[in-house]
């Protein structure tokens, strides 16, 4: 979305050898990751794919980590940057643990915490080229949400980013309900899951799914989703709709 | 080496309507719970409103994480008012305030499109209109967003004040009631949502008034 299309470049006072620093695209990446709300706490998805462009380069990233004792992050995009998230948000956390007295940062803290780090950066024109979802729960209360690379932040029942919100948002507005149980969160997470393995391209069978209660965090060990290629929409795609693909 | 060009925007239309009308003795300030961006709904309940002071209000629409930081901004500055000077923010301060801060950014704007409303020192309703670096008016109603060009039209039809540069001056306040304010705003978010497609979901309305300031929602279409 360009609104301001014929603008000067903010860094036309600057020369040459300051665009070197400044992200202009990102290398490598990860795609969606897609999180709910469950009658515990909260349940987020992430495949293990790491693209470099169009060649899948790395198939084990954790792309989902467990935030100080109430959050979890789940990142796509840059995955350098998500790295450099974590090593902000490790200061973060050690400072906090540092004060000693008893109160720790929830998942609202983190999120607000995050929210600024992407806008300021979005501001100086360099920005972390990451779309985020923070999710936990403290005190019994469940927090679910995202930021954006330019810092534009919400927070709801259920998010995902890249192509999860083209093709796993209108699934959880149709089917998401409160108090899922863990067994039907899951469910859902994975039929989500396995839409985005048929129709991204940048997705591959191979996923963790994080889990986030007033206990604890757990992260599940990488799987893969059984998959069914047979339908005759797949076989046949032109059938009903000759040309199309 | 041609000079490298950005491929991203620092801005983005997070879209919405906001609506305010000045009473007698009330302000009604209304906005959308939608935020989107390009052909997505990303979430439907959004509150685009935010308290600025006790009898202050201000609703914006446009760029959300710019809104988020201008409305973090002006209540840091509220805090410091009150700091300083014991007391609050009365709106038309707060007005004066919002425009500074908005043409502070005047050469990396903030985009956001903002009306403020409450009531002044006197107990009487006010409503300030604002563009994205700052110029302000001090109006009887207005409309910001992706639906005030179907919004504003119909407001003029039912509350056109008399021009503010007649002599003697004429109050720019409707002489509606608080109730009949309350369901102008609902009529005209359900049509503003038939049409633009950024405006739906749920309308929030506020209502400043001498006990203070309340909520109430209302659904809207979800299409």
């Amino acid at each position: 979305m360009n609104f301001m299309a014929s603008k000067q470049p903010e860094n036309s006072l600057l020369g040459p050898e300051a665009d070197s620093q400044r992200t202009l695209y990102p290398y490598v990446t990860g795609t969606s990751v897609v999180a709910l709300k469950y009658k515990d706490g909260i349940l987020m998805a992430a495949d293990m794919g790491g693209s470099y462009g169009s060649t899948l380069r790395y198939k084990s990233v954790e792309r989902i980590k467990p935030i100080g004792k109430h959050s979890l992050l789940g990142a796509s995009g840059e995955i350098s940057d998500f790295q450099e998230i974590l090593r902000y948000l490790d200061e973060l956390i050690l400072y906090d643990n540092m004060w000693d007295d008893g109160n720790s940062l929830g998942p609202k803290e983190v999120h607000n915490y995050l929210t600024r780090v992407m806008y300021n950066r979005r501001n100086k024109f360099n920005p972390l080229w990451n779309s985020l979802v923070l999710g936990g729960v403290k005190n019994g209360q469940k927090y679910l949400g995202t930021v954006s690379m330019i810092g534009v932040n919400f927070e709801d029942n259920h998010v995902a980013t890249g192509f999860g919100n083209h093709l796993a948002r209108p699934i959880l507005r149709q089917e998401w309900h409160e108090n899922l149980s863990y067994e039907d969160g899951v469910r859902l997470l994975e039929k989500c899951m396995r839409v985005l393995l048929y129709r991204d391209r940048s997705a591959i069978n191979k996923l963790q799914i994080a889990k986030i209660t007033e206990e604890g965090t757990t992260i599940s060990q990488p799987y893969s989703l059984k998959t069914y290629w047979e339908f005759s929409a797949f076989a046949n795609p032109a059938q009903g709709a000759v040309g199309t693909w | 080496m041609a000079k490298q060009q950005a491929n991203w925007s620092p801005y983005d239309n997070n879209g919405g309507s906001c609506v305010a009308i000045a009473g007698a003795d009330y302000c009604v300030i209304a906005a959308d719970t939608r935020m989107s961006t390009g052909y997505n709904i990303l979430t439907r309940e959004y509150s685009k409103i935010c308290k600025l002071a006790d009898k202050c209000v201000m609703a914006s629409s446009g760029f959300q994480a710019d809104v988020k930081a201008l409305q973090k901004q002006l209540a840091a500055r509220h805090l410091i008012y009150q700091h300083q000077h014991n007391k609050q923010m009365s709106c038309p301060a707060m007005a004066q305030l919002l425009s500074n801060t908005l043409y502070y950014k005047r050469f990396f704007p903030y985009y956001s499109f903002n009306v403020l409303g409450g009531l002044d020192n006197e107990g009487k309703g006010c409503v300030f209109t604002y563009d994205a670096v700052g110029s302000y008016e001090k109006v009887g109603y207005s409309s910001q967003g992706s639906g005030s060009t179907l919004i504003t039209p119909f407001l003029d039809n039912q509350l056109k004040s008399p021009s503010p540069l007649l002599l003697p001056v004429q109050d720019a306040v409707t002489p509606l009631v608080e109730a009949e304010a309350i369901d102008l705003v609902k009529t005209v978010f359900a049509s503003a949502s038939e049409r633009d497609i950024y405006t739906g979901d749920k309308i929030e309305i506020v209502v400043v008034n001498a006990t203070g300031i309340r909520r109430e929602y209302m659904e809207l279409r979800k299409d």
